[in-house]
């Protein structure tokens, strides 16, 4: 995190020396005044400067942006990343051409990419909103395949009266097919299991 | 690929600048060897070495685009 301490006869003065040096506009800076100025006795005895504290906010989507990129490259990769967040996530996606290596079977690299970035965008910044990465709309496809499978499912449960395991997958795709199944009054469901094998349950509610 | 698994070491530690990563290649078989400062080894490797793990997929993902097997070391 870049920051500088700068001296002045005002605060305000102070805090435009810093952004020159830093050379970033005002928004995109904290302020802390360490001291205040003092005009002194008649200002004569005892004045005393500012002293400020400025320190460039951190933008972690673009950190991640910039990653990315570097990411891309290093793997001779030409894909296009984009960014967006909100309040709970920053999103990044990747889309280009040949990105398949990047996603992996059921998406194993792209889960992989995904929490080495996490861990190392925590490690410089103090933004705990956490990163989802997707290539080539992957997560979308794969989220909507999912509820198709948990519908699926839950038909035939209903039909046989038997239980359904659904094969191993991460917490975040159980909680696909729990949410799908919530509202479903004829089944129930839970996991099972150690990670990496965790399980979806389908069972029959009565 | 020593591009790619240098700049994911020098992400992830508290001190880059003594990141080094040798890359050996033996006909399709890549070897990395991942060497960081002492207090960085926890790092890299992760709780139940979760961290290297997700290293070594990305890097086999790399090189198996080139019809490469890839392992990847960190000496303790």
């Amino acid at each position: 995190m870049k920051s500088v301490e700068k001296r002045a006869r005002t605060v305000e003065e102070a805090v435009e020396l810093a952004l020159r040096e830093l050379g970033v506009p005002r928004e995109r800076v904290d302020v802390t005044v360490v001291e205040e100025a003092s005009k002194g006795l008649f200002g004569l005895i005892g004045t005393k400067d500012a002293v400020v504290r400025v320190t460039v906010r951190e933008d972690k989507k673009e950190e991640v942006a910039k990653f990315v990129t570097e990411i891309c490259r290093s793997m001779k990769l030409a894909g296009r990343v984009q960014t967006s967040e909100d309040d709970e996530y920053i999103y990044c996606s990747i889309t280009g051409r040949d990105l398949g290596v990047l996603i992996g079977r059921r998406g194993q690299t792209l889960d992989s990419l995904q929490y080495l970035i996490n861990v190392a965008m925590s490690r410089k910044s103090d933004d705990r909103r956490k990163v989802i990465l997707d290539v080539e709309g992957y997560r979308e496809k794969r989220r909507r395949s999912l509820e198709r499978l948990a519908v699926r499912m839950s038909e035939k449960v209903r039909r046989t009266g038997y239980r359904a395991v659904l094969e191993p997958m991460n917490s975040h795709e159980r909680k696909i097919i729990h949410l799908t199944l919530q509202a479903d009054p004829y089944v129930k469901t839970h996991s099972e299991g150690e990670e990496p094998f965790r399980k979806v349950i389908i069972e029959p509610s009565k | 690929m020593r591009e790619l698994v240098e700049l994911l070491a020098k992400s992830l530690v508290e001190h880059p600048e003594q990141v080094q990563v040798s890359v050996h290649e033996d006909g399709d078989m890549i070897t990395c060897e991942i060497r960081v400062a002492p207090d960085d080894v926890g790092k890299i490797i992760g709780k139940q070495g979760r961290i290297v793990k997700a290293i070594r997929v990305v890097a086999k993902a790399a090189g198996a685009k080139e019809g490469k097997r890839v392992m990847v070391e960190v000496p303790g």
